[in-house]
């Protein structure tokens, strides 16, 4: 039973760092510009393809083909940005969030018209487990685990060390100040749709790591990830990091007394749950 | 010649104005301050330095350019720096980092500046790794002011920096706000609250009503000025 536990615990753990990566683009999207980016999930599919292309298609490295895709996501959430969000920023938030609706549309329409909608795989064939004190543990996990780890090691020190980093906190916590001392805004919304677009490009290649590459994969996850960046706390990146992990590991240990089916549905009443007892979320976040 | 100079500002927040011409000078050097009754426009006077309010007719002059058209951060680069009365820190940052913000248009290393703020205010130096929203109503205020000078401004606007402070603090203030006036030349435009006390410290002040200029004097005329006593000094 103990085992079992700490298996689950290993799958909780890979799944959580998959959805923070994706919760981190969130809340940092909803810290800076106040609305809630529905187009996230696609984003994360669209990286997964990119990687697919690259790995795949011009039979690159895995580990460049998925900084490229994560460079290609990145600009291609600039692009977006450019193109659509900002001409709306000036109008309310919910125009914003519906228009991030239709934007999801287009990017699973494109990435069907494109990739097919088909399954794919990076690499056709079963891998072995490790087998350690009786656990099961996937090499890929492995990579799962240290990946989301050093991106996140690496937005920590962008965020606490780098004058841009600390721009962007202060532009989260007060927009009009950030303004008023003279911190370039745009330029700040721009890293911010850089590092939103990366992050959920490799919770995407990651995700499509551990299970496969599917046009709605992302949109499937936007729900887990929305839940998780309301867990920690909106607006907060840290949060985004813990509410990743407490959903995903609630998620699995779910598995034990109900079918894997409804592990949407737990990711949605533990947001429900954190909202009625502390609706800020565990960081404190904005209401 | 005066430093800044406004001239028959009329605008507000889109609506209808707020301010329905009204015109100041700040002489290099100098202390004035705004006060006036409720509503009088007193705060959105320093909105419109600042690029913050839509100005519709009138100009804003700093050192002989015009300001009127600038955006915020252009206005911050030519040295004037605005405290606003609330949320005028960054709850999540420490207070260092909060600081730091403060010298963000320039290019420079800024350690100096921060050494010389914490040198005026030596609680900051304690406090300096704690979260800025952990802070007191006046160890705030004094994060916000420290935060202005980090820039070296030529020009400093405080929107009633004593608001909601205890009287120990509102006198600090005072005091602070005299010494960097006297220490580093710096011409400082307030509005506030405590009238009172406010003209007595400054070298000018101006008396809105209804979003006009009402009257104008040195700080310790109006104070003389029986009609003012009569009008909002509470006699």
């Amino acid at each position: 039973m103990a085992i079992e536990l700490v298996q689950l615990l290993i799958y909780g753990i890979v799944l959580g760092s998959i959805l923070a990566l994706g919760a981190i683009g969130v809340s940092l999207v909803f810290g800076i510009l106040r609305f809630a980016h529905f187009a996230h999930g696609d984003l994360m599919t669209l990286g997964a393809f990119f990687a697919f292309s690259f790995y795949v298609g011009l039979a690159l490295p895995m580990p460049v083909a998925f900084v490229f895709a994560c460079a290609a996501t990145a600009l291609t959430a600039v692009v977006i940005d450019a193109l659509v969000y900002r001409r709306l920023r000036r109008t309310s938030p919910v125009i914003l969030l519906i228009s991030s609706f239709g934007m999801a549309l287009i990017l699973r329409s494109l990435v069907q018209l494109i990739w097919g909608p088909s399954n794919q795989v990076y690499d056709p064939g079963i891998q072995f487990p490790y087998l350690i004190w009786g656990l099961r543990i996937k090499p890929d996990q492995v990579t799962i685990i240290v990946g989301a780890l050093v991106l996140v090691t690496g937005l920590h020190l962008f965020l606490q060390r780098t004058r841009i980093g600390k721009a962007m906190r202060a532009m989260a916590d007060n927009i009009d100040l950030a303004r008023i001392v003279g911190i370039d805004t745009e330029r700040v919304v721009i890293w911010t749709w850089l590092i939103a677009g990366a992050m959920a490009a490799a919770a995407g290649i990651f995700l499509a790591i551990d299970t496969r590459l599917h046009p709605i994969m992302g949109w499937r996850l936007l729900l887990p990830v929305f839940a998780a960046a309301i867990v920690g706390g909106i607006g907060r990146p840290y949060g985004a990091i813990a509410g990743g992990l407490v959903i995903g590991i609630a998620q699995e240990f779910s598995t034990l007394v109900l079918s894997p089916s409804y592990k949407t549905a737990v990711a949605f009443g533990l947001m429900v749950v954190v909202l009625i007892v502390r609706p800020t979320g565990l960081f404190g976040g904005r209401r | 010649m005066s430093l800044l100079a406004l001239d028959d500002i009329h605008g507000g927040y889109g609506g209808a104005d707020i301010l329905s011409g009204v015109s100041l000078t700040v002489a290099a050097g100098e202390i004035v301050v705004i006060v006036g009754p409720n509503g009088a426009g007193k705060s959105t006077a320093m909105k419109a330095v600042f690029g913050l309010i839509t100005i519709r007719r009138g100009t804003v002059w700093f050192a002989g350019e015009n300001l009127t058209r600038l955006r915020t951060d252009q206005i911050v680069r030519r040295g004037i720096c605005y405290v606003p009365q609330v949320d005028n820190v960054f709850p999540s940052l420490t207070v260092e980092e909060n600081l730091e913000m403060g010298a963000y248009v320039r290019n420079d290393d800024a350690s100096p500046q921060l050494a010389r703020v914490y040198e005026l205010f030596p609680r900051l130096f304690e406090r300096r790794s704690q979260a800025a929203g952990t802070l007191s109503g006046g160890e705030r205020q004094m994060v916000a002011i420290g935060r202005a000078l980090m820039l070296e401004p030529r020009l400093l606007l405080l929107d009633e920096p004593t608001a909601g402070l205890a009287p120990r603090f509102i006198d600090q203030i005072f005091e602070t706000v005299r010494g960097i006036n006297r220490a580093l030349g710096l011409s400082i435009l307030m509005v506030e609250q405590n009238a009172r006390k406010a003209l007595g410290f400054a070298d000018r002040g101006y008396v809105l009503v209804l979003g006009r200029n009402r009257f104008e004097d040195t700080g310790p005329g109006l104070l003389a000025n029986r009609e003012i006593a009569d009008m909002f000094l509470g006699g």
